[in-house]
């Protein structure tokens, strides 16, 4: 434990709390808190990414920081948050079944990913090869979230929480992806958003409600 | 053993069993504060201790000596468990009677005594409570272990004297997986002290009580006994908490000079985590009953994360 340096550490504290974060949406109810707690997941991955860039002199990765703080600490919240208060959903509460079974998958899924990234974390020589498990952990517990949950405002929230989980296990495995590839993925997933949040208003004009299972019924018989 | 040690634990345990009352005053008048009343004090509970040991005791007729006897268990065991948490200093006298697993057992005890005298009289609200507070208890219980076997697999011991050592006496080291078990501890330590979200400990509504349910038939000293010893066990919670989550500032085994700094420290520590107590439960509804169970489970997930995350991220 010694070995480990104080950088190291930090990031695997971010780690930890990425990972509670992920449990915490899992099992969360009310919309609004789900957009504060994705904020709080943008916020520890600019900082854990802003450690990693200090801990191996990566330049690069400030700009990465930099711009997960803005973009997914700020401008995506933001985004979400307005268009929970335009859509009238500020209190919705979604009637999740089960918490319990969903949270003891979550667990099997983090034992999973814990054991699949073991030999790729033995072989990778960054600093934060560790965090890997933890990484790809949070991947799978965000796709869990979109499969349990039927309204769309959680499945986006799910979708973007995906792709930070992503991008932890990018930084974790190999020091970032390089700076074109992120820029592009930013840009996606802004105009994701963007197309996601007029999908809002379709889908509530369509169905009257934001419910997916709806969505049932489109089929051709 | 020496001689000192011997006279410290003494002055130690008099002392904290002489304050604790004031751990839920405090509480109950951070409470106050935060709703923008008055509120009674932090000397209340000394009142309210005084105004029952002057009354007279009534007993059920069906009353056995299990129902006389379970006050002063039920304080006994609570004052136990406060003497063996490491508080000011390590490796006292009485530190190496038990371990961590142990100190569970004693409150399991406590947890036994006080249901089977609920159910001793045979009102419908003491049977209906003990069944409850085993309900909170049996779920609360495997996560309260869990947390503690974190620390214990950092340190390599169950003694409370060798985690507190590790944690708190050797550089120092950001533990991830301790922020897990930090999260369910405080889930355990809600339900098993009966507060808000789990339980209402100022609720006069007898269909939404649990630990209240269970001391509705006791009156005069041994109300006030159940009142300390619930004070001691909130008071024993939040110093294991202290213990295993921030213990900086506990001295060394004959560190005689670390002593006034790791009592202002401690008095600091206290305040702050009861005031965050009170900012939890004004911030918190009671659940549903049927809403605990949930509640437990997920203190369990993330205690046996917390195991996990160690494993993962700290093992060398």
């Amino acid at each position: 434990m010694t070995h480990i340096p104080f950088t190291g550490q930090l990031i695997n504290m971010c780690a930890s709390l990425l990972l509670l974060i992920a449990f915490a949406m899992l099992s969360q109810r009310r919309v609004l808190s789900l957009v504060h707690l994705f904020a709080m997941q943008g916020l520890i991955l600019a900082f854990s990414t802003t450690v990693v860039a200090y801990s191996s002199h990566q330049s690069h990765l400030y700009f990465s920081a930099g711009l997960t703080l803005v973009l997914k600490g700020i401008i995506l919240p933001v985004i979400l948050h307005k268009l929970v208060r335009r859509l009238d959903i500020l209190w919705d509460v979604e009637t999740l079944f089960n918490i319990p079974t969903i949270m003891l998958v979550g667990l099997a899924l983090v034992v999973f990913a814990f054991n699949l990234a073991a030999p790729i974390s033995h072989m990778a020589g960054t600093i934060t090869r560790s965090t890997l498990g933890v990484a790809m952990a949070s991947v799978l517990l965000s796709f869990l979230m979109m499969i349990t949950r039927s309204k769309a405002v959680p499945q986006v929230v799910g979708f973007l929480a995906m792709e930070n989980g992503l991008f932890f296990a990018a930084t974790s495995a190999t020091y970032g992806m390089p700076m074109v590839v992120e820029l592009g993925i930013a840009l996606d997933v802004l105009i994701a958003m963007f197309i996601l949040g007029i999908f809002f208003f379709q889908i509530r004009v369509a169905f009257d409600s934001l419910d997916l299972k709806h969505m049932e019924q489109l089929k051709d018989d | 053993m020496k001689i000192t040690d011997l006279l410290f634990q003494l002055v130690q345990n008099t002392v904290l069993l002489v304050a604790a009352p004031l751990l839920p005053g405090w509480i109950s008048q951070c409470r106050a504060w935060l709703q923008n009343r008055n509120g009674a004090g932090v000397l209340q509970p000394y009142r309210m201790l005084l105004k029952l040991f002057h009354k007279d005791a009534v007993l059920a007729d069906q009353a056995s000596v299990l129902f006389r006897v379970m006050p002063y268990v039920l304080f006994s065991c609570m004052w136990l468990a406060v003497a063996l948490v490491p508080v000011l200093v390590t490796g006292l006298p009485l530190a190496p009677a038990v371990d961590v697993i142990g100190l569970v057992g004693i409150f399991a005890l406590a947890r036994m005594f006080i249901s089977l005298a609920a159910m001793d009289v045979g009102t419908a609200f003491g049977s209906m409570g003990a069944r409850r507070e085993m309900l909170v208890g049996f779920l609360a219980e495997p996560a309260l272990l869990m947390v503690l076997f974190t620390a214990s697999t950092i340190s390599h011991s169950t003694s409370l004297t060798t985690i507190v050592e590790t944690l708190a006496q050797q550089h120092f080291v950001l533990y991830p997986s301790m922020t897990f078990a930090a999260v369910a501890f405080v889930m355990v330590l809600l339900a098993e002290n009966a507060r808000i979200p789990v339980d209402n400990p100022a609720t006069h509504l007898e269909l939404t009580m649990i630990h209240e349910a269970m001391i509705l038939e006791y009156s005069a000293r041994h109300l006030a006994l159940v009142e300390w010893a619930g004070a001691l066990k909130m008071l024993a919670y939040m110093t294991l908490g202290i213990a295993l989550f921030v213990p900086y500032g506990i001295a060394a085994p004959g560190d005689w000079s670390a002593l006034p700094l790791a009592v202002v420290l401690l008095v600091l520590k206290l305040a702050l985590a009861g005031a965050g107590l009170a900012l939890i439960e004004t911030l918190s509804a009671k659940m549903r009953i049927f809403r605990v169970p949930e509640f437990m489970g997920t203190a369990f997930l993330f205690a046996v994360l917390g195991l996990l995350t160690h494993f993962l991220l700290e093992a060398a």
